[in-house]
């Protein structure tokens, strides 16, 4: 167990930035998810921080070392890939030793080892098998054991569950989580789902072009975005962005009036970006006028998309309602809950 | 295979087609083999007859036994194209590890370079090839066809391989990696027996004409103690006169050897022909 230190990194391809001066620190036992659209430099990191590779410029610490030049075998972690990258020659129990056996350790020892980390897998019936004779899910069990009976300063998973399906995907989502819990150690996760970034992270790093967005826990970038991008990106259905300007202490969208969010410190005339999450529209008398374009009942909830004018909102109503395709509908958002960002610089405003 | 294809008239048409082309392929063997047991004579007044009590006659064999060293030859053929297929495939598989793996400057234009060799034939460069075999006093030995072979057999080796060796997937190199193999054990120990059907194909597209081949032995190592087999044969070749029991019974032989290699290969090249087009 051991905590990250990432100071100034940098990377290029050529003469192509990828990353640019990223700073990060991961506290001992801190499950960690970096998350953003794709190209946006995420797998990059983790592979940086694997060692798999090279970095241009800056430091990583794993623990109290400096890793930089270290190879990956030598830094101390562990790795889960995509697509499970299971040697398709060795048994499971093999696969799962291997590790060990290039180490060294007693054959004994790494029976001991490899039969305990079954166990907490539930893997045990399966340790004689080879690879291909497992599902999916069991097949991305075996690479997270391969990744524990090493006991290392920190586990590295590179988007595990985005080949399983996605029923497979939640329970996957959970069984790492608890894992996390009960070894409690270092996690660094990547991700482009934004749910699986909310639900298994202490905390989330929000990327994109190579530069950190935000860093917070789950509920803080939902709650508190810094910017634009996060408050489109955390959260689905993503957040309504509605344009307006600053007049009289409220904000103007199109004629219609809507209250600053509490502790606004917008100007008077500044041109300001509006966010509403779709679960906090009410049906009321005053508002933002529209017409309903689509309902979604999802059962729990209901999405409703509404048309305003040129623009389209997507409301969330919790309790069933009966709107239909083509029904005028008034829109009021809780302002205690809105967001307000710069239109121009696309940062939060408070 | 999809359920359509399984109509049983276009099965009936297909086999008739492979089994024909099969019949062809197969009768100037079948032709060598069975002549190869027939009395001269026989041989000539009947061509295509089976061997009968009558008709059947070792003289070919006993001949090719008896003249020269024929075992010596068989040794020398075997020495040579199992020498040859080995570095093929082991300088082939590390170039192709090299070029398919590593991002370096001029890897396209290496590949490309390694690939040209597919389009230009050795033999073009015959003298110059002779020409080095005596300043470096090579004539006359294995070496030199090994060598010889080894040149030729490599830019087929090399494109066949890369392309197998791309598709081996990065996260299993990089597993390797994290677990403490260094690129020595991930080639041999991860990427080799991966890419084993693909090595079977080009070992049995290199083995053939290495063993068949006429124009390098004749010419860079025609002594009698590192002559092949197909060099051997010729003996019982003559201008005026031709002993074709003896020539018949000496290629019957030459193909027991191969017949053999391709036999260890071919399940593993059935493989390596139909990976990638059915999943």
């Amino acid at each position: 167990m051991a905590e990250v230190t990432i100071r100034d990194l940098r990377k290029s391809y050529g003469g192509v930035q990828v990353i640019s001066g990223l700073n990060l620190d991961i506290k001992d036992g801190e499950f960690v998810v970096l998350v953003g659209p794709s190209g946006c430099g995420k797998s990059t990191l983790l592979r940086m921080l694997a060692g798999l590779e090279e970095i241009t410029g800056g430091d990583i610490n794993i623990g109290a070392a400096r890793v930089n030049n270290l190879p990956p075998s030598e830094r101390d972690i562990a790795m889960v890939f995509q697509n499970y990258a299971l040697y398709p020659h060795k048994t499971v129990a093999a696969n799962m030793g291997f590790a060990l056996k290039m180490r060294g350790m007693e054959p004994s020892a790494i029976r001991t080892k490899v039969e305990r980390a079954g166990e907490i897998l539930g893997l045990t019936p399966y340790l004689d098998r080879f690879p291909r004779a497992l599902s999916g899910g069991q097949r991305q069990r075996v690479a997270m054991g391969r990744a524990i009976v090493r006991d290392p300063k920190v586990f590295l998973f590179d988007e595990p569950l985005s080949n399983l399906d996605a029923k497979l995907r939640v329970q996957m989502r959970a069984e790492i989580k608890e894992l996390h819990q009960r070894l409690k150690t270092t996690t660094v996760y990547v991700t482009h789902d934004q749910i699986e970034a909310m639900t298994m992270a202490d905390k989330i790093v929000v990327l994109q072009g190579g530069r950190i967005e935000q860093v917070g826990a789950p509920l803080e970038l939902y709650d508190r975005p810094a910017n634009v991008f996060v408050a489109t990106f955390i959260g689905s259905p993503s957040m309504n962005l509605i344009d307006g300007v600053v007049k009289g202490g409220m904000v103007d969208v199109d004629g219609a009036r809507l209250a600053l969010p509490p502790g606004s410190t917008a100007s008077e005339g500044q041109q300001v970006v509006y966010g509403v999450r779709p679960e906090t529209f009410s049906a009321a008398a005053e508002g933002l006028a529209g017409t309903i374009a689509v309902v979604e009942p999802t059962g729990s909830e209901t999405h409703v998309i509404v048309r305003l004018g040129a623009r389209e909102v997507t409301a969330v109503f919790r309790d069933r309602v009966s709107f239909r395709p083509g029904d005028g509908v008034t829109l009021a958002p809780d302002a205690s809950k809105a967001h307000l960002f710069d239109k121009a610089t696309g940062q939060r405003i408070s | 295979m999809s359920v359509s294809r399984h109509s049983p008239a276009r099965s009936v048409a297909a086999h008739a087609v492979l089994l024909t082309y099969t019949l062809i392929a197969l009768f100037p063997v079948f032709v060598i083999v069975i002549n190869a047991f027939k009395s001269r004579k026989a041989i000539f007044a009947h061509p295509l007859a089976l061997p009968n009590a009558e008709t059947l006659d070792w003289v070919g064999f006993k001949t090719v036994l008896k003249q020269g060293d024929f075992f010596q030859y068989f040794l020398n053929s075997m020495t040579v194209t199992v020498g040859s297929l080995f570095f093929v495939l082991l300088f082939g598989a590390m170039a192709a590890f090299a070029l398919s793996e590593y991002r370096f400057k001029g890897n396209t234009m290496v590949g490309l370079y390694l690939a040209l060799g597919i389009m230009i034939p050795i033999r073009l460069g015959t003298v110059a090839i002779l020409q080095l075999m005596v300043a470096s006093g090579l004539v006359n030995t294995l070496t030199s066809l090994v060598l010889v072979y080894t040149a030729q057999g490599l830019p087929l080796a090399v494109f066949i391989l890369s392309e197998f060796m791309r598709q081996v997937s990065d996260d299993l190199k990089n597993a390797g990696r994290i677990d403490g193999l260094s690129e020595y054990r991930i080639f041999f120990r991860l990427v080799l027996p991966l890419v084993r059907p693909a090595m079977a194909t080009v070992a049995v597209f290199t083995m053939i004409p290495i063993w068949n081949d006429l124009w390098f032995p004749l010419i860079l190592a025609p002594a009698e103690s590192t002559k092949t087999i197909t060099l051997g044969s010729q003996v019982f070749i003559g201008q005026f006169v031709t002993d074709w029991n003896a020539v018949l019974a000496a290629l019957s032989l030459a193909i027991l050897p191969v017949l053999v290699l391709y036999l260890i290969f071919s399940r593993q090249l059935i493989r390596g022909i139909t990976a990638g087009a059915v999943k």
